[in-house]
């Protein structure tokens, strides 16, 4: 099947605003992302070692001492939902396919390798940032957040920056 | 009036399916405007395409304005949504973090989750990162504690640092954004040359 064009951004957009203002009136929350990761690596943490989880003050606040399910939460649920809707939207437009996406420039194994170095670093910088793009910018701004809004340019103006260090990766 | 759930006016059990629809149309609206490509979602660093700020940029105005309106006509009782909390030094070193973390990896975690939805094997290795990288910070949390809980400035709101309305903030963004739409367009037109060819 070919692929379909990708949907007009504002649209696209428009969309999106729709959907983050059914979160906030459904659930108070807004959208997120990095809430699952965080949530995945409590509960696995949990499972191995369950008294090392408890006596962490981070760890902790997803479990309370075992009596709450790290992930039994309105964003585990939302992420699988974007799996799911990811996956229905790829079918439609004739996009799935599995494939190591790179730069001419690179080669796959070098963009796996950066894919795993970005990923680690993201994932420590959403937990200092409490939320990545979705949950603590996006959500923020539409929340008149200060946080959202220093979020937003904490991270679009580092990627930028180190973006023009990293050029080689892209073009 | 909403927040449907922590007014308690939906049965505990039927947020999870909620959250789930939700996700749903989050992850196609995503997937449709192309954020399940890194090549795609990082063009705006390099100047070829600028999805994701439009993207972004519409969606925040949207939901502004939505709050705005359902506030004002009693839909949604405001006092009761999530404000994140303002940690200035530790929203600082997270962003730019972050910010790294895209530049060189690609993606964020949630349009790495629609890119895995489609195969992509660079989003499955970004997303096992995200795991490592919360693995991290967790175990040397009392490292940086007192980083992570200072220069707490609790629940602000631009509007009231500003002195401002909630509308009258809505307004000065929208015409930043429309300004940032208009100026990256431009920019567009310069460098849409420097678009390679992926071999996928």
């Amino acid at each position: 099947m070919e692929q379909k064009k990708y949907m007009n951004p504002y649209l696209a957009g428009f969309i999106m605003g729709l959907v983050l203002l059914a979160a906030f009136y459904f659930s108070a929350e807004g959208l997120g992302g990095s809430g699952a990761p965080k949530r995945i690596v409590v509960s696995a943490v949990e499972q191995i070692a369950p008294n090392h989880v408890y006596n962490n003050g981070f760890y902790n606040k997803y479990s309370k001492d075992g009596e709450k399910n790290p992930l039994s939460n309105w964003v585990v649920f939302e992420v699988l939902g974007v799996l799911a809707g990811g996956f229905l939207s790829g079918a439609f437009s004739g996009r799935l396919k599995l494939v190591t996406e790179h730069s001419p420039k690179i080669t796959s194994k070098k963009r796996l390798w950066m894919a795993l170095i970005g990923g680690v670093l993201f994932g420590i910088g959403s937990q200092f940032g409490r939320g990545c793009t979705s949950g603590a910018a996006l959500s923020g701004m539409a929340v008149f957040s200060v946080a959202g809004y220093l979020t937003l340019i904490a991270i679009f103006g580092s990627a930028f920056i180190v973006g023009k260090f990293v050029k080689k990766l892209w073009i | 009036m909403g927040p449907l759930v922590k007014m308690g006016e939906i049965a505990t059990g039927w947020d999870f399916v909620i959250a789930f629809v939700i996700g749903i149309v989050f992850g196609i609206a995503m997937e449709q405007a192309g954020f399940s490509s890194s090549k795609k979602i990082t063009g705006w660093i390099f100047g070829y395409d600028f999805t994701v700020i439009r993207v972004f940029f519409t969606a925040a105005i949207v939901a502004m304005i939505g709050l705005v309106v359902m506030q004002y006509v009693g839909w949604i009782n405001f006092d009761e949504l999530f404000i994140n909390p303002t940690y200035l030094w530790s929203i600082v070193v997270g962003g730019s973090m972050m910010g790294a973390g895209f530049a060189i990896g690609g993606f964020c975690p949630g349009t790495s989750v629609v890119a895995v939805a489609i195969g992509k094997k660079d989003a499955m290795v970004f997303f096992v990162g995200i795991l490592i990288g919360v693995f991290i910070f967790s175990e040397g949390y009392p490292i940086w504690e007192e980083l992570y809980n200072g220069s707490a400035y609790g629940q602000l709101l631009i509007s009231d640092v500003l002195g401002v309305s909630k509308g009258v903030w809505a307004f000065i963004f929208i015409i930043f954004a429309f300004g940032t739409f208009w100026g990256t367009a431009a920019i567009r037109k310069k460098y849409a040359h420097k678009e390679l060819d992926y071999n996928n």
